[in-house]
């Protein structure tokens, strides 16, 4: 072997590097930081692609202070949101728990109850949830035959539709489900023995040793699905036919904002929404980051 | 009085009454649409029953026939050539860049390290608008290069999950290559990428399924029928504008499952194992 000098070596590994990230800071520089500063220059502009980008200063975000749409949509989104992510966690939460068990058909179970997460996103759920809850869908219809006649449209009614989008979401908990019991199992078996032998019952047990134990991976879940639950699209788009209807209380925020960019070709006004929910995302995990040392437990870290 | 023994087989039964109800609860709604596709379209209207009368192919035979100018051939192509070309170059650029980041000691790899998971959290909304009026200019859009393209840079998230694997591997492997003459990207191709097999499938599976679910990319980026991806296909398929052939719908949809659904059967543990380590590790 040939003795490099370090200096020489640390070229060599700079160039190295370089050469095996390239394609992800390709990519980074051409379809991540130049769109997004573009972006941050559209949102200043008012922009119909035909023409050219016209500055027109705050004029974007002084109009959205006047837009009810605007509103209407974020009020949809937070609400979609905040209550899809906490009922599919808690959902996830629980079943995990009932989970944790040696029993041999629990794989089997485990995997039935993650298909709705697998398939979920598809264009096919989303069109068959649409004809699940019309008026003279298989809801009614199994409600009419435990008694419960009725001919209400859920995704035609302004006040039920958006529970159809929450239900949607939440029956898919599987896959958190499946990233709780992994954390579950990974909990030290030692620390239930002691507790026993301390005389602790199991609900002692669950709030001071589950419980904290736990804690980090239902936070990670949380951050990333609210993030999800902000920039949810596909579904609303396909159950409300792209419209937002009935009266626009299906109109997620990432559906006006696709509206505006491109059915109007509004596309400055596109972009400066775009920001603003930047903004609320970044705003909502600063929150749950700063709130998080007061209820997530992290392990000492042991010297490494 | 129960005995200890009667009230453990108790509760191990209602536990599974339980269990299989509530599953039974999750798949019906999956269950419901497969039903359909057999149905006719009377059948389907006001009912929740799972048993269809028949189990004719005809709904399958009009479903694919589609418009009878484009048929599901052309849709399932695309979706397949999108799919599959999408998810050799994200895995490929993932694993080259993850090993780069995980053992190559170059000036400015944790700040662009910083930078990658940063994209994670930025949402696709901002980039969307920028980046159609870019593929625009360029000539892109109607064609699969403004979906195909960017998966070459590889994921954020399956090079998280390399760099994660990769540094479980002990470093006398690449330093007895080393010694053997291997340069860093024969250590990549002959020792580590072998090694690194489960990362490799667990992000082949998750591209897969990304890739033939997206929705959002193909409705910007192609207008033209000949080009739609089933997920598009579908979409126009249920228009709310026009009356809707419900069983033909169902019986696309149910096919447009099947892919996702064997994969799922044939790769489950790799999934699994997946979902726990980004689960966990974040």
């Amino acid at each position: 072997m040939k003795q490099l000098t370090p200096r020489r070596r640390s070229f060599l590994n700079d160039l190295s590097g370089y050469a095996f990230i390239s394609p992800w800071l390709l990519g980074f520089i051409a379809f991540s930081i130049i769109p997004i500063l573009f972006s941050l220059y559209y949102s200043f502009t008012e922009y119909d692609i035909l023409g050219e980008p016209i500055f027109n200063g705050l004029e974007n975000f002084r109009r959205m202070l006047g837009d009810e749409l605007f509103w209407q949509s974020l009020k949809v989104t937070f609400f979609y949101a905040f209550v899809s992510v906490p009922l599919r966690l808690v959902f996830a939460f629980f079943v995990a728990m009932l989970f944790n068990r040696g029993t041999r058909a629990i794989r089997i179970y485990q995997a039935i109850y993650y298909v709705p997460s697998l398939v979920g996103g598809s264009i096919a759920i989303a069109v068959m949830w649409r004809r699940l809850f019309m008026a003279d869908g298989a809801l009614n219809a199994a409600l009419t035959k435990i008694g419960i006649v009725t001919d209400i449209s859920w995704i035609g009614n302004p006040s039920t539709a958006i529970w159809t989008l929450i239900l949607l979401a939440v029956w898919q908990f599987g896959s958190s489900m499946l990233i709780f019991l992994a954390g579950l199992r990974q909990i030290p078996k030692e620390l239930y023995e002691a507790a026993s032998i301390d005389g602790a019952n199991p609900l002692k047990k669950f709030t001071h040793i589950t419980v904290p134990q736990i804690t980090p991976v239902i936070f990670f879940n949380l951050v990333m699905q609210l993030i999800n639950g902000f920039t949810v699209f596909t579904q609303a788009f396909v159950v409300s036919g792209g419209s937002g209807d009935p009266l626009n209380s299906t109109l997620v925020y990432a559906l006006y904002l696709y509206q505006r960019a491109f059915k109007y070709y509004d596309m400055g006004y596109g972009s400066a929404l775009a920001w603003v929910l930047v903004l609320i995302i970044g705003v909502m995990t600063g929150i749950v980051f700063k709130t998080s040392n007061s209820w997530v437990f992290y392990e000492a870290k042991e010297g490494k | 009085m129960l005995n200890r023994k009667t009230k453990y087989l108790l509760g191990q039964t209602t536990f599974h009454i339980v269990v299989i109800l509530l599953g039974f609860l999750m798949l019906y709604p999956i269950l419901w649409m497969v039903s359909n596709s057999f149905k006719t379209n009377a059948e389907i209207f006001g009912s929740s029953s799972l048993i269809p009368k028949s189990l004719s192919l005809e709904n399958y035979i009009r479903g694919w026939k589609f418009n009878n100018t484009i048929t599901f051939t052309t849709f399932f192509k695309n979706s397949f050539y999108y799919t599959i070309l999408s998810t050799f170059g994200a895995v490929l650029a993932s694993s080259l860049v993850a090993y780069g980041f995980a053992r190559v000691p170059f000036r400015g790899r944790s700040f662009w390290y910083a930078c990658m998971f940063l994209t994670m959290m930025i949402p696709y909304q901002v980039v969307m608008v920028p980046q159609f009026i870019i593929f625009h200019k360029i000539g892109w859009i109607n064609s699969f290069k403004p979906l195909i393209v960017p998966q070459f840079a590889g994921l954020p998230f399956f090079i998280f999950l390399m760099v994660q694997f990769i540094r479980q591997i002990p470093y006398e492997l690449d330093d007895s290559a080393k010694i053997d003459g291997c340069n860093r990207f024969m250590i990549f191709t002959k020792i580590l990428f072998p090694l690194i097999k489960p990362a490799v499938i667990t992000s082949t599976i998750f591209s897969f399924y990304w890739r033939w679910d997206d929705f959002l990319g193909p409705l910007l980026f192609l207008n033209k029928p000949k080009l739609f991806t089933v997920s598009l296909a579908l979409r126009m398929f249920s228009d709310p504008q026009t009356s809707t052939d419900w069983s033909a719908i169902f019986a696309m949809g149910t096919l447009s499952l099947l892919p996702v659904l064997i994969i799922f059967l044939i790769f489950q543990k790799y999934i699994v194992q997946g979902l726990a380590t980004t689960g966990l590790k974040g």
